[in-house]
């Protein structure tokens, strides 16, 4: 009687020690996503003083170079960094619940590759013809080009049955896709053709507050979406059978899997070329966290985590060999690559 | 005839379009269970998948209800029908009660969240299957027989008038086999439940179905109460068995029977002989046995592993004739084994015998 008591008060506190591990690891994250904000509008190869910052917030007048690189370079670049960093993790995350597989994303299965191929035709198209592409466009073309990879992807996963083949066959495709960008890269004569150079590597630069407008609308949309989608996520987890046992249409949740990924990668894609590992390590990291899987917690966690883990390498991309700027996959895969490793030896050991 | 809860017309089942099993005729009635029994590969699983909606009926109907299954929306279907498969689930950093409680999804809101009332249900069915001490554990880290139990008790919370289970057994060692069908037998008592399952089992499925449906190499052979299904031979009928035996009446399994010419003639009765006739069988020399009367404890083993029984009907006398023949295959063993200290008043001619071959010189006493 007394144990059985006993085991009741343990549940109890088990629930009330969630909780507390559920806000205090948001309030940790909303934090960091703050502090690294602050961080990168602040630093750079001119340094703003947190005085003229919140000046400059508050609409009173500084000094006009700082206004300029304040309002027109760092901020815009900061908030992309911050978004798209979350829809890179939120992405992954979708792919991962879709596949069963911890260590898919946008990157290793090829789909920001695809994008990047579709964007960079489009873009050295828009050249050539002395037009700019608008951000929308960019988006499209990286979505088509997300699609076809992720249809590619698709198509092998029916006939390979392991999963690490299906991780293999997605780098492939990234590879053969990233060979083809860069030969359209090389041969398209153009001055203006650095910049491609640039984006083609991945990097936060040169964004513009109508860039950050797109990005916001396209990434919140979908945010909202897979948000309310986090009910059915979380019966997917179970595995096919079970979720549809719960009454859940398989194919219509699935087809929304792959198509709201897909948009959120082309979206990144787009504005800030591929950004590798980002969609792998976030999610890993902050399920470990939050000691959860749960989708309706995961969402919004995973969103904060990408957006942290960016503006964080973004940081380093820019000041740690100022001024030559690192291309911002490099980063990354420095700090999301070891991640991706950490997650097969645990893999291996749970199936020992 | 009365409208069953459950009940099948002309189902035609199979994967991707090819049929499998043509029309499968079943029924149930609520709180009564239905097991399928079969061969590996039969269909069994086929059949519960379809009739779970996983996969696409072939042909035919399916009526739970009242109601065509086929049309019923997703969650109505949800709230009435929980299912147990045997495919494994790998989930992450999730509780035990986080897999139970998915079990509520029918129920709960738009985004999941649990009430008062849900924990509640949650607790009762982590209580009924034993597992409330697991309920912090991580689901990936327990043993798959507890996994199992967890499986039971996600089930239970989604409150279902019928629950599908794939060989809901097989992970579990013979405590918890009773325990889980002690709990769905009480579930079809208190709560009207019904069952639809597959086992591998046949003593339990002889013993806690209503109805047995067996599937036989891609088609249904047989579908009714386990008296008409649990006929001598036919268990080994229907699974083609090559090797040994199934004992209908008991549930029993033997290994296949030594051959030859009986090297050893064993006195037994009275439940005595059962170990000796298996202890001949491991070491493969073949034995006869008399005289046993045919309600016996011995008798159904004795009759799987001896080449010869010599027995006489239930509370027959036995005739000098009976002893006669007995004492013929006794001449043609160079061993006896007397499995008896003693005999009863009507055990006479068993007394007679150990006698004999005591003369003989072949006796030998066990222990």
């Amino acid at each position: 009687m007394a144990e059985k008591r006993c085991g009741g008060m343990g549940a109890d506190d088990g629930n009330r020690q969630r909780s507390i591990r559920y806000i205090l690891s948001f309030g940790i994250l909303f934090a960091l996503l703050l502090l690294f904000l602050v961080w990168n509008i602040r630093v750079g190869s001119v340094s703003v003083s947190y005085d003229e910052i919140i000046r400059s917030l508050l609409g009173q007048e500084i000094g006009e170079t700082a206004a300029n690189i304040l309002w027109r370079i760092r901020m815009p670049r900061a908030l992309a960094a911050a978004i798209l960093g979350g829809a890179l993790a939120l992405s992954g995350y979708l792919l991962q619940t879709f596949f069963h597989n911890p260590i898919a994303g946008p990157f290793v299965l090829g789909i920001s590759s695809g994008a990047k191929l579709t964007v960079a035709l489009v873009m050295v198209f828009s050249l050539g013809n002395a037009f700019r592409a608008s951000s929308g466009m960019m988006i499209i073309a990286a979505f088509v080009g997300a699609m076809l990879s992720m249809g590619f992807v698709l198509l092998m996963s029916r006939k390979v049955q392991r999963m690490s083949m299906l991780i293999i066959s997605g780098v492939m495709i990234g590879y053969i896709c990233s060979a083809i960008t860069d030969l359209i890269v090389t041969f398209a004569n153009d001055a203006d053709i650095v910049n491609l150079h640039n984006w083609s590597k991945g990097s936060f630069s040169g964004i513009t507050w109508e860039n950050v407008a797109v990005m916001t609308l396209v990434v919140g949309v979908v945010f909202v979406i897979v948000f309310f989608m986090s009910k059915p996520i979380s019966a997917y987890q179970m595995g096919e059978a079970y979720a549809q046992n719960m009454g859940i249409h398989i194919r219509l949740f699935r087809a929304a899997l792959v198509v709201l990924s897909s948009i959120l990668s082309a979206c990144i894609t787009a504005f800030a070329g591929p950004v590798s590992f980002v969609g792998i390590a976030v999610p890993h990291l902050v399920k470990n966290l939050f000691r959860t899987s749960k989708p309706i917690l995961m969402i919004p966690a995973c969103f904060l985590g990408g957006g942290v883990f960016c503006l964080f390498c973004d940081l380093i991309a820019r000041t740690l060999f100022a001024p030559t700027e690192l291309s911002i996959s490099t980063v990354t895969a420095v700090f999301g690559a070891p991640v991706v490793i950490l997650i097969m030896i645990c893999r291996q050991k749970e199936k020992m | 005839m009365e409208k069953k809860y459950f009940y099948t017309e002309a189902m035609t089942v199979g994967y991707q379009g090819v049929p499998l099993i043509h029309n499968i005729k079943i029924h149930i009635s609520r709180g009564e269970i239905l097991t399928m029994i079969g061969p590996n590969g039969a269909g069994k699983s086929t059949i519960l998948k379809s009739i779970a909606r996983q996969l696409n009926l072939l042909g035919g109907m399916v009526y739970l209800d009242n109601r065509d299954l086929t049309k019923m929306p997703g969650n109505e279907l949800a709230q009435k029908m929980a299912v147990v498969f045997t495919e494994r689930i790998r989930s992450e950093m999730m509780t035990c009660e986080d897999i139970v409680a998915t079990g509520r999804y029918p129920y709960t809101g738009k985004f999941g969240i649990l009430s008062k009332a849900d924990r509640k249900v949650i607790a009762e069915a982590m209580e009924m299957v034993h597992m409330t001490e697991l309920r912090n554990q991580d689901f990936m880290k327990i043993s798959d027989g507890q996994r199992q139990r967890v499986m039971l008790a996600r089930a239970i919370c989604q409150e279902p008038e019928i629950i599908l289970l794939d060989e809901p057994t097989s992970y579990l060692d013979v405590k918890y086999k009773l325990e889980f069908m002690t709990i769905l037998q009480e579930m079809t008592r208190t709560k009207k439940l019904s069952v639809i399952m597959s086992l591998h089992e046949l003593d339990l499925a002889e013993r806690i179905s209503d109805r047995i449906l067996c599937v036989h190499e891609n088609y249904v052979e047989k579908f009714g109460p386990p008296e008409e299904i649990f006929v001598p031979g036919y268990i080994s009928h229907l699974f083609e068995m090559t090797a040994g035996s199934f004992e209908e009446g008991s549930g029993l399994v033997e290994l296949e029977a030594p051959q030859g010419a009986p090297e050893v003639f064993v006195i037994a009765g009275a439940g005595t002989g059962r170990s000796i006739f298996r202890r001949l069988q491991r070491k493969g020399i073949p034995f006869a046995v008399g005289i046993l009367y045919e309600n016996d404890l011995d008798y159904p083993t004795a009759k799987a592993l001896a080449v010869k029984v010599l027995s006489a009907g239930p509370f027959e006398a036995i005739s000098e004739e009976q002893i006669k023949s007995a004492k013929d295959w006794m001449d043609q063993c160079p061993e006896v084994i007397c499995c008896r200290d003693s005999f009863g008043v009507w055990d006479q001619a068993n007394a007679r015998l150990s006698e004999y071959a005591k003369q003989c010189g072949k006796l030998k006493v066990y222990p």
